[in-house]
């Protein structure tokens, strides 16, 4: 789950990490207000959407009054902001958050993820702050500092001290900039986060150490034990099908394609979608319709996947272990039966109970088009697609 | 000799009196695997399928002389659970439970490394279908009917796209020595390389199937390990080439974040290795068949 920069803010200071003084608003004018309340002479208005690249993206602005705050965010508020992360579509503003403008004297990056190769957690550090991690990688990986963390003792102050001397810190400014890698440290471990970026980190002329933007994602298989984290979920920057599915239990992706899937498994649902492919058809999104796969859960697979007005010929596969083919079968019949669908529907069962659930699909009386193989699905239903396109000849061929 | 489990190994089964828990040991103790008891706190001198409800590991191991143990505990307790079995003295792990936080894995690997190599449990998943030696045991949730015994070691992150394999193979009359589920969460207990090891020293495993998907360096890291240690022919499939970047697909540990972690880069990576790479989903069996000649 992602969060807003102003949330990650506000968690991180509270773990001891140093943040420019700011405020949200939810309105022009309350940003306006919210200027005069922190004082000062300069101000920057960020939007707040989840996700990267805003500045350069327009998300991002600096002002010398108050008026100009109003007039600024005026632009802003309501409009969607496209950055090189959001897709065409672009993510909704309506939030703002005012800071105060701080004097620059030096950008670091600052990274904490968890590390796959080495199973721990890793941070990684550069001079080259305000570049994307990805840019730096590319044109300056000599700069990328690296630590892992062991896990059972934690972010000792020596390999923070490490850190900041690589990074050219002066040592007056060295406990400050331990503190700070500590209090993101304890951030990700403690709140569950599976990464915290800070970037830029500023060395201030003041000699101040600042995180001047800040990003958080956390891990979703333990938000149960975090609940004030969860009551940062922003619905108004997720997909909507994404998180309507991800409510039920359902895992969906959504794509540009015609043929919608429904499977069991997160790696045969990615093999369904590149088997359409080699079939010559476009798979419309990902879904796996994980373990218990009830009848309820097929049906409202079903609804999800035709609420894409693209989706033009459905592929169900189904491999049963945990499931059983006629489960599956019995929840395909009913869902048809309750709601009827306009799009040709293949059908491939196998493994447990597949004999039952062949059957019940048989004798549905229901116009499912049935395949044995994965292969066979496929092609099947980029047939079916290609056939239903010519009767429709209004609807576009990929 | 398979790897990780024989017709003796003596079995428990962590959280049994679950729904699904007991829907599988049922399904296990059909298929002949040796399941002596189960653990479930506060619920120890219950039965579960004739076979006895210990509260704590320790107790089962010391009644039953259990080896290796299926963890289907809920994704709150699992890594608590999983830590009392590597403290039992227990072999092997398996761990179903899909769901368990990061933070949670990244201790438990910590806390499994207290115990000298020789002393310290192995473990595969968390999020993975188990593991399976044809006609012989099962420890996991895949139907035991669709593996042949035979010659075949498959290593898998994807549960029914390891069905999907040996389904394949079946068809063309070819078996399985054993196949394990490594399992779809972005830290988990044993890698393709740690499985890869296995199976090399494995007599009756003539030929290695990988299945592999998108996210992470454990394929390409297994490319460099099968390069440098392993003699026996490799065959591969990478799911997710039409997999979009920086989204995760289903599995926790399926999103493409870095470089060498696409499809695309991971087939390049495991084909410059020396593997024989399946094209698609479709001829995973048919690509072993033609290997193995």
């Amino acid at each position: 789950m992602d969060i807003h920069e102003y949330q990650a803010k506000e968690i991180l200071s509270q773990f001891g990490v140093g943040i420019p003084q700011g405020a949200l608003a939810y309105s022009p004018e309350q940003a306006a207000y919210r200027a005069r309340e922190i004082g000062g002479e300069r101000w920057v208005v960020k939007a707040q959407v989840h996700a990267g690249g805003r500045g350069k993206a327009g998300g991002v602005k600096l002002c010398d009054s108050d008026h100009e705050i109003q007039a600024v965010t005026e632009n802003m508020f309501g409009q969607k902001l496209v950055t090189h992360q959001t897709g065409p579509e672009g993510k909704g503003i309506y939030r703002v958050y005012v800071e105060a403008a701080v004097p620059i004297a030096r950008e670091i990056y600052l990274g904490f993820v968890l590390d796959r190769a080495t199973q721990r957690v890793m941070i990684i550090a550069s001079s080259e702050g305000g570049m994307e991690i990805e840019d730096i990688s590319a044109e300056s990986p000599d700069s990328m500092i690296r630590a892992v963390v062991e896990p059972a003792v934690g972010l000792p102050e020596f390999q923070c001290r490490e850190i900041a001397f690589a990074l050219g810190i002066k040592p007056g400014m060295i406990q400050q900039m331990v503190r700070t890698l500590r209090g993101c440290y304890r951030a990700l471990r403690e709140l569950d986060a599976t990464m915290v970026e800070v970037n830029p980190l500023v060395l201030t002329s003041d000699d101040r150490v600042l995180a001047l933007d800040a990003k958080m994602a956390f891990d979703n298989n333990a938000l149960f034990r975090h609940p004030q984290i969860m009551e940062l979920r922003d619905k108004s920057q997720e997909d909507p099908r994404e998180s309507r599915a991800a409510d039920h239990g359902l895992s969906y992706v959504g794509l540009d394609g015609n043929i919608g899937c429904i499977v069991n498994g997160a790696g045969l649902a990615m093999a369904t979608m590149d088997t359409i492919k080699l079939a010559g058809g476009e798979p419309a999104n990902f879904l796996d319709i994980g373990g218990g796969a009830t009848p309820e859960r097929v049906s409202r697979a079903f609804r999800l996947v035709m609420s894409d007005k693209n989706v033009q010929a459905i592929l169900i596969n189904i491999f049963a272990g945990i499931n059983r083919c006629d489960w599956v079968a019995e929840g395909i019949v009913r869902a048809l039966r309750d709601e009827p669908i306009d799009v040709p529907v293949v059908v491939r069962l196998a493994g447990t109970n597949v004999e039952e659930g062949q059957k019940i699909l048989a004798q549905s009386g229901l116009p499912l088009i049935r395949a044995t193989t994965l292969m066979e699905a496929a092609e099947r239903a980029v047939q079916a697609w290609r056939a239903d396109t010519k009767r429709n000849p209004n609807l576009k061929v990929v | 000799m398979s790897i990780f489990l024989e017709r003796e190994t003596r079995v428990i089964v962590q959280g049994i009196t679950g729904k699904m828990a007991r829907f599988h040991t049922k399904e296990m103790l059909d298929y002949g695997t040796n399941v002596v008891g189960g653990v479930v706190p506060g619920k120890g001198g219950e039965k579960v399928e004739g076979v006895p409800v210990f509260n704590t590991v320790k107790e089962a191991v010391a009644e039953t002389g259990a080896e290796a143990t299926l963890v289907f505990v809920p994704p709150p307790a699992a890594a608590d659970s999983i830590m009392e079995a590597a403290d039992a003295g227990i072999r092997y792990c398996v761990c179903i439970t899909d769901g368990i936080p990061a933070q949670d894995m990244i201790r438990v690997k910590r806390y499994m490394y207290r115990y000298p190599k020789e002393r310290r449990m192995i473990l595969t998943g968390p999020n993975c279908a188990g593991t399976i030696s044809p006609g012989k045991a099962m420890l996991g949730i895949m139907p035991g009917h669709i593996y042949l015994p035979g010659n075949v070691g498959i290593i898998g992150r994807s549960g029914t796209l390891g069905y999907e394999a040996a389904a394949q193979l079946k068809e063309r009359g070819l078996g399985v020595s054993t196949s394990v589920g490594i399992g779809g969460d972005p830290i988990n207990g044993s890698s393709f390389r740690d499985v890869l090891a296995h199976f090399e020293k494995d007599d009756e495993t003539h030929i290695i199937c990988m299945i592999g998907e998108i996210g992470g360096p454990q394929e390409a890291e297994a490319a460099e390990y099968i390069r440098d240690h392993i003699s026996k022919p490799v065959v591969a499939y990478i799911a997710g080439l039409t997999a979009p970047k920086g989204r995760t697909m289903g599995h926790a540990g399926a999103i493409i974040s870095a470089f060498g972690e696409s499809a695309s880069e991971k087939v390049e990576i495991l084909t410059a290795a020396g593997v024989t790479m399946a094209e698609n989903p479709a001829v995973i069996g048919e690509t072993i068949a033609r290997v193995m000649q």
